[in-house]
């Protein structure tokens, strides 16, 4: 049995997955990308051999994604995040047609093939508004761990609306609101909106098509999918690996690689 | 003596300035501006006519301007901070047609007329990258406060390019260039360059024309002046020490001079307030 990993070296978190030649994930690891790119992508590979019980070896074709993937040195190959998203996201819900990628810095609103194959994305590149980030000056600002702001979001009863663009300006006007009085799952519920809505904005963009898979670390967030949910008008499908979905895919390709060198030259189809 | 007060409530600091009525500044008072709008009006009031030896019963007229004008209770009428920054700079360079207003949290252009009075203006307070804000987060991200921008950016002679798209993107940008071994005073020499830039696009969309009078907190920064002077490829006024961030308070307790003398020649006890 022959095996292959994705690398994801995102703007705050890499994530390595390992599959089987089945496309069965058997090992996984997350870590904070840090300053050292190149480290935290070393890191997150050996880390997710020890969690598969799995040596190096064993390990028969590696590719890099994300912002970080030149910097996946011990790579094979590399392949941009929104191939990677799609091809996860199909993998993991077949009827997958629109991925929404929501991370650490951006947000990618990406329209897919019934193969996975990329049809139209659109993402923020100009601006950190509408990102994980929004989240997570909302966090340092209220001082509440991420893994609780969605929780304690969807207590709110009456959002706050938020009217600052600027995730830098949003800290202080979180704080501004908390200084009035305002209740801080109000404000959470606020904020979830804002970012529910700019990232409605993006899909459309793409034209949204039934199912809509939500990838990436913020896909954890219960109040997001709740937000996205209603913005959207359709439910969208969350698996315990959304935030794995770029370094899922990327094992994908990375496992075509494996299969297509195996296989006689007629029947080569498809190398990213 | 007759004593006016101008209090400017930025979105960063706030500033209190008591002015005679030979226009001599005899108090002023800087305080971040916090949440709390009205107390800290207040209290930089309080604090700047303490300072002046006065109380503020001995104030005749008090006018606020900033962004939290309207919390600040305890003045007789607001103005908008472009019409007491155009006061106050044309008061100081009587020959200004432009200025350039950077502040924590905003950045303005404002083109007078003749007259000195406000023709347009153009202003940005939606996105950090084209504000002070963008300097701060670059200081931080190196481990630096916004006091040492000063001096750590007078050393460098190169600025390494930093994109200003986004104060928030601007993180993995300065990371990357640390972890490659580039020198923090030239990183943060980039960032100056790059929101000189974004003032410049600013500054254009209100058909800018000599002279050129620059305030606010941010031009502190004498490499701010430096860059901007060299990308202008035109003479400056700033106005002299701190006065760069007084501009503005300054200008509304001129203004409130200047309308108490008009209510004493007109002989009418009563004034009506005005502003914006």
């Amino acid at each position: 049995m022959a095996y292959a990993a994705g690398v994801d070296v995102g703007s705050t978190q890499t994530k390595a997955v390992i599959i089987d030649e089945t496309g069965r994930i058997v090992g996984r690891s997350l870590m904070d990308t840090g300053a050292n790119v190149t480290r935290a992508a070393e890191n997150a590979f050996q880390e997710a051999l020890r969690n598969g019980d799995l040596l190096e070896e064993q390990v028969g074709f590696i590719v890099g994604t994300g912002y970080g993937r030149y910097k996946v040195t011990f790579g094979n190959t590399q392949v941009t995040e929104i191939s990677c998203h799609g091809r996860g996201a199909v993998h993991m819900f077949p009827g997958t047609r629109t991925v929404v990628d929501m991370g650490g810095q951006d947000t990618k609103a990406i329209r897919v093939s019934e193969t996975g194959e990329i049809l139209d994305f659109c993402m923020n590149d100009k601006c950190a508004a509408g990102t994980g980030r929004f989240l997570g000056a909302a966090s340092a600002a209220l001082d509440i761990p991420l893994d609780e702001l969605g929780p304690t979001a969807l207590r709110g009863q009456r959002a706050v609306k938020i009217s600052t663009t600027c995730t830098v300006f949003a800290e202080s006007e979180v704080l501004s609101w908390l200084g009035k009085g305002k209740k801080i799952e109000d404000i959470l519920l606020g904020v979830h909106q804002s970012i529910g809505t700019r990232s409605a904005g993006l899909l459309r963009r793409v034209g949204v098509e039934e199912e809509v898979t939500f990838t990436g670390g913020v896909a954890r967030n219960v109040a997001m999918i709740e937000t996205l949910n209603e913005r959207l008008g359709v439910p969208v499908n969350v698996s315990d690996e959304s935030h794995f979905m770029g370094a899922l895919g990327a094992a994908l390709f990375a496992l075509d690689h494996i299969l297509v060198s195996r296989a006689p030259a007629s029947s080569v189809e498809r190398v990213p | 003596m007759i004593y006016t007060a101008g209090i400017d409530v930025g979105s960063t600091y706030t500033k209190a300035v008591i002015l005679d009525e030979k226009n001599e500044i005899v108090g002023r008072v800087m305080e971040p501006t916090g949440f709390k709008l009205t107390e800290v009006a207040e209290h930089a009031y309080e604090k700047s006519a303490q300072e002046a030896g006065l109380s503020t019963d001995d104030v005749s007229y008090v006018i606020a301007t900033g962004f939290g004008r309207h919390q600040a209770q305890i003045s007789d009428v607001h103005v908008t901070d472009l019409t007491a920054a155009a006061r106050g700079a044309s008061f100081l360079f009587p020959n200004t047609q432009t200025i350039l207003d950077v502040g924590g949290q905003t950045m303005k252009a404002t083109r007078l007329s003749d007259d000195a009075k406000v023709r347009s203006f153009r202003l940005n307070d939606k996105c950090a990258a084209g504000t002070g804000a963008f300097l701060e987060k670059t200081a931080r991200y190196m481990g630096y406060e916004t006091n040492e921008i000063g001096p750590l950016v007078e050393t460098s002679k190169t600025p390494v390019p930093i994109s200003g798209v986004c104060a928030v993107f601007a993180e993995s940008e300065v990371i990357n260039h640390l972890s490659e071994g580039m020198d923090p005073a030239d990183i943060m020499h980039g960032a100056v360059v790059s929101l000189v830039d974004r003032s410049l696009q600013l500054m254009k969309r209100v058909r800018m024309e000599p002279e050129f009078t620059l305030i606010g907190g941010i031009l502190r920064f004498r490499r701010m002046v430096d860059v901007i002077r060299e990308k202008l490829d035109s003479d400056v006024n700033v106005p002299p020490g701190d006065l760069v961030q007084y501009t503005s308070a300054f200008g509304a307790a001129l203004l409130g001079q200047r309308r108490l003398k008009k209510l004493a020649t007109s002989g009418t006890a009563e004034y009506q307030p005005t502003g914006g």
